[in-house]
């Protein structure tokens, strides 16, 4: 298991730089620490931290630059003192999240800039939570205009990319509860929960994250923007963000380690520990998202507008197969997971993109997956998978012109040369014998998503 | 002698402008871009230069305050300033002076005014790109001190209404700090019109093959807006602001037009239009207004 803990910590400056002018604040500062044991003792090795305190507008931005160094000072708190910080930031790893994020439709960059102007709520959350830089960090910003569906895939990119090293991380969230500030200065000890409303909300999201129910907080989205939250964005997003990269589910033991007011805001610490136990049934009321493919068109006249025009939320539809250099997409084969259409002629030839076993519509893998959403190792049928990657390949070859028996060369991909050779071999030649294509086997490391077998092929192109 | 406004600019902040200009302080380089703007400011700069001022006060959407308008106290800032949205374009090493004395003569009209004002006396605070690009673009040879006001975000806690209530009664605060002063000063509203951005960036961001505006309703307002400054329909342009800021996204929620247009007593003359171009899909004008008659 990759993703060892979660942890929600408020960004405002205050537990940072005057625990003790308030009592409260001083709570959170002493949740920070208790949060900071947690972590610790989690076995985490790496920090990911998500904060709605760095807004982007161009995608979204991984910071990169492997040892940051500035002296932070607030702009609206700026009376409180600098921060000064030299962070240990895992740029290996941001550089794998970012080409994660792209392969996932999303628009993404890392960040390697001195001086680039880290967000108060990172160095707060990274200052309390790691002062001695024990642990590498990470920090993605918080796209403005995003929405939940590409909150959801920058979720999961996030995850890929802790998957595909194996890093223990604790996931860090800066936020608060109900965002609004007093719009007047305030003596320390009159800081309170700006509005009753608020504070009632607030008790209703704590007990439900004391309960492990992170999947139920992230479905409240939505009505948390529209009841307690200051709209400087589009949304609340960091729960869709969390649950995304920890599990879509109510698996957890949560515990709230404090909860203040934080000039008006609702501040809290609060811990989310994979738990084996069922904490309710997962009550999906929106799809569930792998890749993103832009935001609907909901103007019909912005199609072709370009650059920033919204994206169809179906993916194109087959063009002419004839036509050199088309791409050749169907709605028969499952969808990619990538900026690649399914095949591509060029003269004589097609090219067919790697195809794996999964179903198209369900993403079902035939056998079953590999592993869980955990990273737990699955039994799975590599026959299953195989007999499903030559099917897929047939209906790609079919909606090109074109079939199984124009195959000319095959490259299969094996995760595990060892356990899966002798049964993706026989079937393979119950398909291709009579056919004679050249083939070659490979034993790969991981494939994007939980399978065993993926082929690569080149095919005669139908006659133009 | 009372002090004066002897102009009021409306200056935009796309860090683009500055990252095409290629000036010595920017880290880094471009071929070319947004010359319509660019070509816009010179003509700007160029009708500055037969004007006599002494300090210059910009109201920047960047520097974003909760509670209250906050100023910037420190004398002298040096330092460099990276664009959190755009770093790859802009990374800006910054001297400047402040105009201390005319700073806090306004926060304590302001005070006086009902409204939360605040000095900033942090050295090591960092000075937002936003006042930074539109005071670059304005005067590059940065030897006039600046009053720095920052963004008081109202809007998003009340309405547009308040925030333009807010502005007024900044305006009032300003011009009576102006006055009192006996200083000659030029205000900067830095803010673009139309604020939808682009959610993606050209490999070359100063492909202007890729530049254009985000939406064609958004042009039709910011036409609009125009046309209103133009023919000197100021107060009809605050008057239909609220509906302006909503329907194209606009920047003008930061206050900043709003309070230099009040300062400037709500011109019944023509404002000078010097340019009009978008920047990664937003509608950027920069715009003259001259107290003292035209240029």
């Amino acid at each position: 298991m990759s993703v060892v803990a979660g942890v929600i910590v408020p960004g405002i400056p205050h537990p940072l730089l005057c625990p003790d002018a308030n009592e409260g604040w001083g709570r959170l500062r002493d949740g920070f620490a208790e949060a900071r044991r947690i972590i610790r003792e989690s076995g985490a090795e790496r920090l990911l931290i998500y904060s709605t305190m760095w807004p982007s507008v161009i995608g979204h931005q991984i910071q990169a630059h492997p040892q940051p160094e500035w002296v932070h000072v607030d702009e609206l708190f700026h009376d409180l003192g600098s921060i000064p910080y030299s962070f240990r930031i895992d740029a290996e790893f941001g550089e794998r999240f970012c080409d994660c994020a792209r392969s996932r439709g999303l628009q993404a960059r890392t960040v390697a800039y001195h001086g680039f102007p880290i967000d108060t709520g990172s160095v707060v959350a990274l200052k309390l939570l790691n002062p001695d830089n024990e642990l590498a960090a990470s920090i993605v910003s918080s796209n403005v205009y995003a929405d939940r569906a590409e909150t959801v895939v920058l979720g999961k990119a996030a995850r890929e990319a802790i998957d595909a090293d194996g890093v223990k991380t604790a996931i860090v969230v800066v936020m608060t509860l109900s965002n609004r500030l007093f719009t007047e200065f305030i003596e320390p000890g009159e800081d309170r929960i700006h509005s009753a409303k608020d504070e009632e909300w607030n008790a209703k999201l704590l007990e439900f994250l004391a309960a492990g129910r992170l999947e139920d907080v992230a479905q409240l989205s939505r009505t948390i923007q529209n009841q307690i939250r200051v709209r400087k964005v589009v949304n609340f997003k960091p729960m869709w963000w969390m649950s995304a990269v920890m599990g879509q589910h109510n698996r957890y033991d949560g515990s709230v380690l404090a909860y203040a007011p934080l000039f008006g805001t609702g501040g809290a610490v609060v811990a989310l520990m994979p738990a084996s136990t069922n904490r309710g049934d997962r009550e999906f009321d929106e799809d569930d998202v792998e890749h993103f493919r832009g935001d609907r068109s909901v103007l019909a006249d912005t199609a072709a507008s370009g650059d920033a025009a919204p994206v169809s939320a179906t993916p194109p539809a087959p063009s002419a197969p004839h036509v050199d250099g088309a791409p050749i997409n169907t709605a028969a084969a499952p969808k990619p997971v990538g900026a690649y259409p399914h095949a591509r002629r060029e003269g004589d030839l097609l090219f067919l993109s790697g195809v794996g076993p999964r179903q198209p519509g369900t993403n079902a893998i035939p056998g079953g997956p590999i592993r869980d959403e955990h990273g737990h190792p699955l039994d799975y049928d590599a026959a299953a998978q195989t007999e499903a990657v030559i099917e897929n390949i047939r209906v790609i070859l079919e909606a090109a012109g074109s079939s199984l028996d124009d195959v000319i060369d095959v490259t299969a991909f094996l995760i595990d040369m060892d356990r899966d050779f002798a049964e993706y071999n026989a079937v393979y030649a119950k398909h291709f014998t009579k056919i004679g294509a050249t083939r070659t086997t490979l034993a790969i490391r991981a494939l994007p998503t939980p399978i065993a077998v993926e082929f690569k092929v080149i095919a005669r192109a139908p006659a133009s | 002698m009372a002090g004066s406004i002897v102009a009021g600019v409306l200056a935009p902040h796309p860090p683009h402008l500055v990252y095409a200009e290629n000036p010595p302080q920017n880290e880094p380089r471009a071929e070319c871009g947004w010359e319509p703007l660019r070509w816009g400011y010179e003509r700007l700069r160029r009708d500055l230069e037969s004007i006599d001022y002494d300090a210059i006060i910009v109201l920047s959407p960047h520097w974003q305050t909760y509670v209250g308008h906050h100023f910037l106290g420190v004398p002298h800032f040096k330092s460099l300033s990276v664009d959190p949205v755009f770093p790859n374009l802009f990374r800006f090493h910054y001297e400047l002076d402040v105009d201390v004395e005319l700073a806090r003569a306004i926060a304590a009209e302001g005070r006086e005014r009902g409204l939360v004002t605040k000095m900033m006396e942090n050295p090591d605070f960092r000075v937002d790109y936003g006042t930074i690009v539109s005071c670059h673009l304005t005067r590059p040879e940065w030897d006039k001190p600046i009053v720095a006001i920052s963004s008081c975000r109202s809007a998003a806690y009340y309405s547009v209404d308040v925030m333009a209530e807010q502005a007024r009664a900044l305006a009032d605060a300003t011009k009576a700090a102006i006055a009192a002063s006996g200083k000659r000063v030029v205000l900067l509203a830095s803010n673009s019109l139309s604020h939808r951005h682009f959610t993606t960036e050209a490999d070359v961001p100063e492909d202007m093959s890729r530049e254009h505006i985000m939406h064609h309703g958004q042009y039709l307002w910011d036409m609009r807006a125009i046309d209103l400054l133009r023919r000197g329909k100021t107060q009809q342009f605050i008057d239909e602001m609220p509906e302006f800021t909503e329907q194209a996204i606009s920047e003008t929620d930061a206050g900043a037009l709003s309070w230099m247009l009040h300062a400037l007593d709500m011109p019944s003359y023509a404002a000078e239009l010097y340019a009009y171009g978008t920047v990664i899909g937003t509608g950027n004008a920069v715009m003259g207004w001259f107290p003292g008659g035209a240029q």
